[in-house]
């Protein structure tokens, strides 16, 4: 192939999934010249796996995502078929928003978003090498002998890389959904000298809603009360349309079990390592053989098509047995299958291989987001595109990079885990892996990250100047709670005894009252004089603070401890060998994740407390000889 | 630099005559003046000056010990933080009080080294000195691990790991809920289920620590009774144990006026001779105290060294003596090897059983080095076995153990109070980090594990 110049840019990002219109958009947005190289422009923002966006610990880095100026939930506001609070009942550390989207519009919503943007160039194009030099990305090759050159470069080749579709006896190279698969780059990443690793994830087979029997299902409508996830957003989708629940049935599991072995996961034909909290249906049965059935949701992929995605699913059998389950599910009897169901194999690279800023180690200018990245969802691929995005821009722009911490932002836990401690599975995102859960709650996204978003230069001012007006009626409003009393009174107690709260004997500060779990907001406001309207979100954010107060101080204290450790850099060159003192395993692991503080250090699976303390002093001992050399 | 406050006995446990309470951070004057009781508060003292007076349990206002107490205000001290020095002479027991009370007013314990190292990095000790500091927190900590590796195979660590199994089902099910809402197939969990299952927690936390707050085996030493007929040598024993261990003898208030117990320490293990006045009143101990009370002592007792004499042949008295002690961990000890052998060893080591059996001569003073490592040795082999309910032997233990318990009160009264469940679970959780420090098992993805290998999740 010929190769001709073709350009020259500060950032390249290829790929254009959910990380890489994500990355595309943040450099170009924050000034950039910017690069979208993709192999086909049908692929942008495709959802290839479940219709949704959102949900427990997702559904907070898509407000995270917001706040920091991206993209995610501004899309997803624009193209849900249907959206619900989840974990209502519980405490709003937990509480999460999800979405059903129409695929199709939010693909078209998305490609639209990104050709009207400044700076940023899209174009079709399969990246097929790195232009390296002297350990330095320099550009990129195009399979047409387009060479391309920029600053940075941002990978986010999601399950593309060496794609393997697998049903059954079947095999073929392929991306998601057919599409088309990459091969060279894998190879030329290996040459480079990353380390790759095989995992794999699959999905369920479609149906068509037209020959579905709803009435032996239940349906599951989304809420009524008007919810986005961007901060932004104030216009809601009104018609909504509903999911439906369904389950396996016995005669489900008696065809799996009986073809077990044309199944590639137990017949070994898949090598790959795929997700625990994911697994296909011929896990479940096999894993869990106690249990008689297996929830199904059944989920509209669009308003403009009657595909249905059989969430629960997720099977890798051969076609006909597929065909064969589908009938023995509930209102799926004379269901026809339109796609069946796949797992794909695909290259990742070690995440350990990257600095918290998502650039790698081996090649500067390098950076590296998303699936690619031995992540799952497309939310934790969205949030790392996002900061992939922004940290390649500045550096393009001689910039720091921004990195969040675990106490910032769910988006930080993410990257911190992959980069401390690797995976060896498709990593998603649990509310469980956050320390500070209370901390990182998807009401304060916003008071969380905002600051942030417009010191990079992604939130707009006139967004930003009405954070600060909401910042400052928050504040305010504690104030004015914290200032007045509640005093006793018939209509008082009427309101306590409706709550089933104790009646007062004297006056009690209004704050101190909120603290009573069984009291909300408005009901303390409906007590205290009327002091001008106070939007639902600034209630929600005094209730909040004001209700859990002593938690989340414990956790800010908590914080504070780790902060401590976070600020100890340690230098990038750091040679582990030439401290005397720290264990093997300590010295093999900080070799090779090279923390960038102590605070990361310990956090490096392997390492003891005693290493760190060796460290500390070690790196103590280096700032004083400098001082008195 | 600004850290927590810390405290560490910071002398060789059991073996001067004084023993100091050190305490070094922010808080450290604070906190010891809660529990200090003199002509002047300590938060009002010149620094580098020192104090006579009481140390006070605060809730109970039991005296626990008489002292002198150092205040030295950062920056000219050993560490460059605020310093206060307890100086104690009561021995093992009263100083390990004295530590708990200290620990108990928002005080950490010191980790192996940790006055050093802060010394060091507040910039006391010079450039020279950090290797030296390096190998000190390598050597304190190694020997920490194998004495933590002891107590695991302990039932201490069998009873820490049951409890962090029952808090990590409620975590899992928590977690479930949460991450999973439409699951079906978990169980919701409420705070009326929550709280049941952490009232179970807590009612074993309680029980632990009840035995903690007797003072057991490390903290009041190996309850220890040497038994043999008239002329053995327990005297013997017992004065070299003693004199060469530095002895600290005391009244034990409440018992048998004529019960004297002396403490020693043996290779690090502090033994808590019992009976001593008996022993050495006259050689007759047997005769003296009689059958009951013998076997009163002997049910106390953590450890027996039973003497024998190597040049006579064994009695029905020595048989005797085999049978009263079954049952209770004991080393069997042949003294007079100076002189010609009598005993038929074949026989001794047939009613010794599984119990040691070693051969000395006090007189000679050979063998004895024997004796005592076989004591250190058993005691950290079986420490947490031995005939008692001693688990909670150690201030650390002890000072994690009270932080779990108060976490998780704060997780029972937040059910309690009708919190979201979710608010609760975030103190189960750190009951259970907490007490997987005392087990040194804090790997955090066990979690994640425990949520995949019990639930089928999918959506």
């Amino acid at each position: 192939m010929n190769r001709y110049q073709a350009g020259t840019y500060d950032v390249i990002v290829v790929g254009a999934g959910h990380a890489g219109v994500e990355a595309g958009l943040a450099a170009a947005r924050m000034g950039a010249k910017t690069l979208m190289l993709t192999i086909s422009l049908e692929g942008i923002a495709f959802m290839p796996c479940n219709p949704s966006v959102g949900g427990p610990a997702k559904g907070v880095v898509v407000r995270e995502i917001d706040a920091l100026g991206g993209e995610m939930g501004h899309n997803i506001d624009k193209t849900y078929i249907q959206m619900r609070m989840l974990n209502t009942r519980k405490g709003p550390a937990v509480r999460a928003l999800r979405a059903q989207a129409d695929k199709q519009l939010y693909q078209r919503a998305m490609k639209k978003t990104i050709e009207d943007t400044e700076n940023l160039t899209l174009r079709q194009g399969m990246v097929e090498e790195l232009i390296v030099e002297n350990g330095v990305c320099k550009g990129v090759v195009v399979a047409t002998g387009a060479e391309y050159r920029a600053k940075s470069v941002v990978l986010t080749t999601g399950v593309y890389l060496k794609g393997k579709i697998i049903i059954g006896e079947l095999q073929y190279e392929s991306g998601p959904n057919n599409m088309q698969a990459s091969v060279k780059l894998s190879d030329n990443l290996q040459k480079l000298g990353f380390n790759l690793v095989r995992f794999k994830t699959g999905t369920p087979p479609r149906v068509n809603g037209r020959t579905i029997d709803y009435s032996k299902t239940e349906i599951q409508p989304g809420d009524d009360a008007p919810l986005a996830f961007s901060y932004d957003t104030t216009k809601f989708i009104k018609d909504q349309i509903p999911c439906w629940l369904t389950y396996t049935s016995p005669l489900t599991h008696e065809i799996i079990n009986e073809n077990l072995g044309r199944s590639p996961i137990y017949s070994g034909v898949i090598v790959g390592t795929g997700p625990r909290y994911c697994p296909s249906i011929e896990t479940k049965v096999v894993r869990f053989s106690d249990k008689n059935r297996h929830q199904l949701f059944l989920e509209p992929e669009g308003r403009e098509t009657n595909e249905v995605y059989v969430d629960g699913l997720s099977t890798s059998l051969p076609e006909e047995i597929q065909r064969r389950m589908i009938t023995t599910i509930p209102g799926l009897e004379t269901a026809e299958m339109m796609r069946p169901g796949y797992a794909i194999e695909y290259d990742a690279i070690v995440p350990t291989q990257l600095w918290p800023s998502l650039e790698t180690k081996k090649i500067k200018g390098l950076f590296t987001a998303g699936q690619i990245n031995g992540t799952s969802g497309y939310e934790e691929a969205a949030g790392q595109g996002l900061m992939g995005g922004i940290n390649a821009a500045r550096k393009a722009l001689g910039k720091d990079p921004v990195i969040l911490d675990r106490s910032q932002a769910y988006i930080g836990v993410l990257i911190d885990d992959l980069v401390t401690k690797g995976t060896n599975e498709p990593y998603r995102l649990l509310t469980s892996r956050a320390e500070y859960r209370l901390l990182l709650r998807h009401d304060n996204a916003d008071l969380r990250l905002t600051e942030l978003g417009h010191e990079i230069g992604l939130i707009p001012e006139e967004r930003y100047q009405r954070f600060l007006v909401k910042k400052q009626m928050i504040e305010k409003e504690r104030q004015r709670f914290a200032a007045l009393s509640v005093k006793p009174s018939k209509k008082v107690d009427a309101l306590l005894e409706e709550r089933g709260s104790a009646p007062l004997k004297e006056p009690m500060k209004a704050d101190r009252l909120l603290k009573r779990p069984e009291l909300s907001y408005r009901d303390i406001a409906s007590l205290l004089p009327y002091d001008g309207e106070v939007p639902d979100d600034v209630g929600e954010q005094v209730e909040i603070q004001v209700k859990y107060e002593g938690y989340i101080s414990k956790q800010l204290q908590q914080v504070e401890k780790m902060k401590r450790m976070e600020k100890k850099k340690i230098p990038h060159d750091l040679d582990y060998d030439a401290i005397d003192g720290l264990a093997t395993e300590a010295r093999q692991k900080l070799s090779e994740v090279k923390p960038i503080s102590v605070g990361q250090a310990s956090r490096v699976s392997g390492v003891n407390p005693s290493d760190i303390s060796i460290l500390l002093v070690y790196l103590e001992q280096g700032k004083l000889a400098r001082k008195i050399g | 630099m600004d850290y927590d406050t810390i405290a560490a006995v910071s002398t060789p446990i059991g073996e001067g005559a004084i023993s100091i309470v050190r305490l070094s951070g922010p808080e450290a004057i604070q906190a010891a003046d809660r529990v200090f009781r003199g002509s002047h508060s300590l938060a009002k003292v010149k620094s580098h000056t020192i104090h006579y007076g009481k140390i006070l349990d605060p809730e109970t206002d039991q005296v626990i010990e008489e002292v002198m107490v150092s205040v030295m205000r950062k920056p000219k001290t050993f560490t460059r933080e605020d310093v206060v020095e307890i100086n104690c002479h009561g021995g093992l027991v009263s100083v390990n009080k004295v530590l708990s009370l200290i620990l108990d007013q928002d005080v950490r314990l010191a980790e192996p080294g940790e006055f050093t190292k802060r010394a060091f990095l507040n910039g006391r000790i010079d450039l020279s000195q950090a290797e030296a500091v390096m190998d000190l927190i390598r050597a304190k900590t190694d020997r920490a691990m194998t004495a933590a590796m002891s107590q695991m195979e302990g039932r201490l660590s069998k009873l820490v790991r049951d409890l962090r199994k029952e808090l990590l089902d409620i975590l899992a099910a928590v977690e479930v809920n949460i991450d999973y809402p439409e699951y079906d197939d978990a169980e919701v969990v409420t705070n009326r289920l929550l709280l049941d299952k952490a009232l179970v927690v807590s009612r074993r936390l309680d029980q632990l620590l009840s035995t903690a707050k007797q003072g057991k085996i490390l903290r009041e030493g190996l309850s220890t009774v040497i038994v043999g007929r008239p002329n053995v040598g327990k005297s013997s024993l017992l004065n070299y144990l003693a004199h060469e261990n530095k002895a600290i003898v005391t009244d034990v208030p409440g018992t048998t006026r004529d019960v004297i117990e002396e403490y020693v320490n043996v290779d690090g293990v502090p033994l808590k001779l019992v009976d001593t006045a008996g022993i050495r009143d006259t050689e007759d101990v047997v005769e003296k105290i009689g059958v009951e009370r013998s076997r009163r002592v002997l049910k106390t007792a953590d450890l027996v060294l039973l003497l024998l004499n190597y040049n006579e042949k064994l009695t029905d008295e020595d048989r005797s003596l085999f049978e009263a002690t079954r049952g209770i961990p004991s080393i069997v000890v042949l003294n007079k090897t100076d002189l010609p052998g009598q005993l038929d060893l074949d026989e001794v080591r047939a009613l010794a059983s599984e119990n040691p059996v070693i051969q000395l001569s006090l007189l000679k003073e050979e063998g004895i080095k024997n004796l005592e490592q076989t004591i250190a040795s058993l005691f950290f082999d079986h420490g947490a076995t031995l005939n008692d309910e001693t688990y909670v032997s150690n201030t650390r233990h002890l000072a994690l153990l009270k932080q779990a318990k108060s976490a998780l009160s704060d997780a029972i009264s937040a059910a309690e109070h009708g919190l979201p469940v979710d608010m609760a679970q975030i103190d189960i959780k750190r009951t259970w980090d907490i007490l997987g420090e005392i087990v040194g098992d804090t790997v955090s993805d066990s979690l994640i594990n425990e949520l995949f290998s019990k639930f089928c999740l999918g959506k």
